[in-house]
């Protein structure tokens, strides 16, 4: 416990909000419930949701980075 | 056996590369296994030393989450409704940033205490058996159903070889116990790696190949959507409204549920630390567009005109209609050796739950760590064989309903595993109560719906249909909330375990 209640966390946690895009962006689903426009050959329904594979990927990254550089562990 | 319908040179390769499995996995008890190594200790056979970096890591946790069966359902689901199948890539999205949030804590708080399931971390923290009991007996229940869809994955492929019988699948079990008793998760650690490249070129082959024959993607796209305009109903390449909250709840309920499992659990405790983990969040989603690629096959099924009795049968069906003999083979056994690894995961951590969380303290608390390891290690046998019979013996729908409700289950374990890493204000006699709700409700709605994986509620004149795990959950928490409000903590506090 004595962790998560170190100041140095506190004020690293902003960035971990990022994290709620991918939950955002893909639980929201009559924003790309839709076939077009379309990406070779691919509906947008699926290439949005491909998309958001390597964009989550990124977001943990960096949020992960952040938290190497201010010292966490 | 009629030999006519056996296609010999996918059977050939089949067989080979079962054999090379078979032998890295008696093999692997001498793996990954330095200076460090306890001996006869549950740490070793159980989680394989509790020293796996962020490779062994990433394959294991990738060959154990992404299983066989889902490389057959997937594309079934696919197959026979379109767009709603797609739930699979949200749910294998999210999970990550759950996982990187989640796990790193519940790992320290595991690797402190030494502690080797999820109910052994409840126990630390609550000191309830009760609630270990019951955190126990979830994972137990809703993993055994697991074991036996990976054995229907078998099934299908063995099936798809031209061979008949319960035979082949007896014979590739019996190895698959034998190699996991011996070498323990050092096993399907060292075949995952076989077992990830393996589907790697599968797919990465399929996925550009089949369309070059069938015409490209908006040929494969067009030709589904074409079948489902004849199929009507809620099939399609989007979604029907109606379908919009059971897409988005049965995402993220699966993504929530999908590491309080034995087997994904285990894979996160024989990480050798946190960080392991935290980068294994970065890179596992590579997995998850292999698995948005197999999905795909569902499609490419009709654009070769693919013809099935059974949806599950659509992949090898594709594999045999498009593929040479040889090739189709390499298929068939990523698909089965896909089964072995979270088989054995499964089976493992299925036998630490029974071996520290219901053996150690109800029959013998002095056991000695080389004790632990030896019941663990028959239990394992035991649940293999339980499997075994689950599917011989029992219709397949059965196996299918109950994993479904397993899923419910298991969900209903993640207040008492993971709030108490955030917030110390729940007490274990509240999440208990939450428990029981969650499990009674959440079986209740699923009984009364058929087994479906969706509840529907009618308020006024609208409906809205969501995943019922995850009514059940949030049953879960209220009463939790309110039991805790009512009796407070109780009278064994939480003691700062961690």
């Amino acid at each position: 416990m004595s962790i998560d209640t170190s100041p140095g966390q506190e004020r690293r946690s902003y960035l971990k909000v990022l994290l709620l895009l991918p939950f955002i962006a893909l639980l929201w689903v009559p924003f790309y419930n839709k076939e077009l426009p379309s990406l070779f050959g691919f509906p947008f329904f699926y290439w949005y949701q491909f998309a958001w594979v390597p964009a989550t990927s990124l977001i943990i990254w960096v949020v992960y980075r952040h938290a190497l550089e201010k010292g966490g562990e | 056996m009629d030999t006519n319908n056996i296609h010999w040179s996918a059977l050939f390769v089949f067989i080979f590369f079962f054999a090379l499995v078979t032998v890295m996995g008696f093999l692997a008890s001498k793996w990954m296994s330095g200076p460090s190594n306890k001996g006869a200790h549950l740490d070793e056979w159980g989680l394989g030393g509790r020293n796996f970096g962020t490779w062994i890591t990433w394959f294991l946790v990738g060959g154990d989450f992404y299983t066989a069966y889902t490389v057959i359902a997937v594309p079934a689901l696919v197959y026979a409704v379109g767009a709603y199948g797609f739930f699979a890539l949200p749910y294998t999205i999210l999970v990550y940033p759950i996982v990187f949030v989640i796990m790193p804590k519940l790992w320290k708080a595991a690797h402190k205490a030494g502690h080797v399931t999820a109910a052994d971390v409840v126990w630390g923290r609550y000191k309830s058996r009760p609630l270990e009991f019951a955190i126990a007996l979830t994972g137990v229940v809703a993993t055994m159903p697991y074991i036996a869809l990976q054995l229907i994955g078998m099934e299908v492929v063995i099936k798809a070889l031209g061979l008949t019988g319960e035979l082949p699948l007896l014979a590739a079990f019996v190895i698959l116990a034998l190699y996991t008793y011996s070498a323990g998760l050092r096993a399907p650690a060292l075949i995952a790696f076989v077992k990830d490249v393996m589907i790697y070129i599968v797919v990465l082959v399929a996925v550009i190949v089949v369309p070059a024959k069938l015409g490209g993607y908006g040929a494969v796209f067009s030709s589904a959507r074409d079948a489902f305009a004849l199929k009507g109903g809620a099939t399609g390449l989007t979604l029907k409204p109606t379908q919009f909250l059971p897409f988005a709840t049965l995402a993220l309920g699966s993504a929530m549920a999908a590491f309080m499992y034995p087997h994904t659990l285990t894979g996160i405790f024989a990480a050798k630390d946190a960080n392991t983990i935290r980068k294994n969040a970065v890179f596992l989603p590579a997995y998850t567009v292999l698995l948005g690629l197999i999905a795909l096959l569902g499609y490419m099924a009709y654009a070769a005109g693919i013809k099935v009795q059974s949806n599950n049968d659509v992949v090898p069906a594709l594999f045999n209609g498009l593929f040479p003999g040889w090739f189709a083979g390499f298929a068939f056994a990523a698909i089965a050796i896909g089964a072995l690894v979270p088989a054995a995961v499964m089976s493992i951590g299925a036998s630490n739950l029974f071996t520290r969380n219901f053996w150690k303290p109800y029959v013998n608390p002095g056991i000695s760590h080389e004790g632990e390891a030896k019941v663990a290690k028959v239990v394992s046998l035991v649940v293999k064989f339980g499997a075994l019979v689950f599917i011989m013996f029992l219709p397949t729908k059965f196996a299918l309903d109950l994993q479904l409700l397993g899923g419910v289950w298991i969900l209903q374990t993640f207040p008492a595993l993971v709030f108490g890493l955030f917030v110390g204000w729940f007490g274990p006699r509240a999440l208990l109560a939450g428990w029981a709700a969650g499990i009674i409700g959440g079986s209740w709605m699923a009984f009364a719906d058929g087994i479906k994986p969706v509840h529907t509620f009618v308020v006024g004149a609208d409906s809205y249909t969501m995943y019922t795990g995850l009514i059940a959950l949030a049953l879960n928490i209220v009463v939790a909330l309110v039991v805790n409000l009512v009796l407070g903590k109780g009278s064994q506090p939480a003691l700062k375990q961690s």
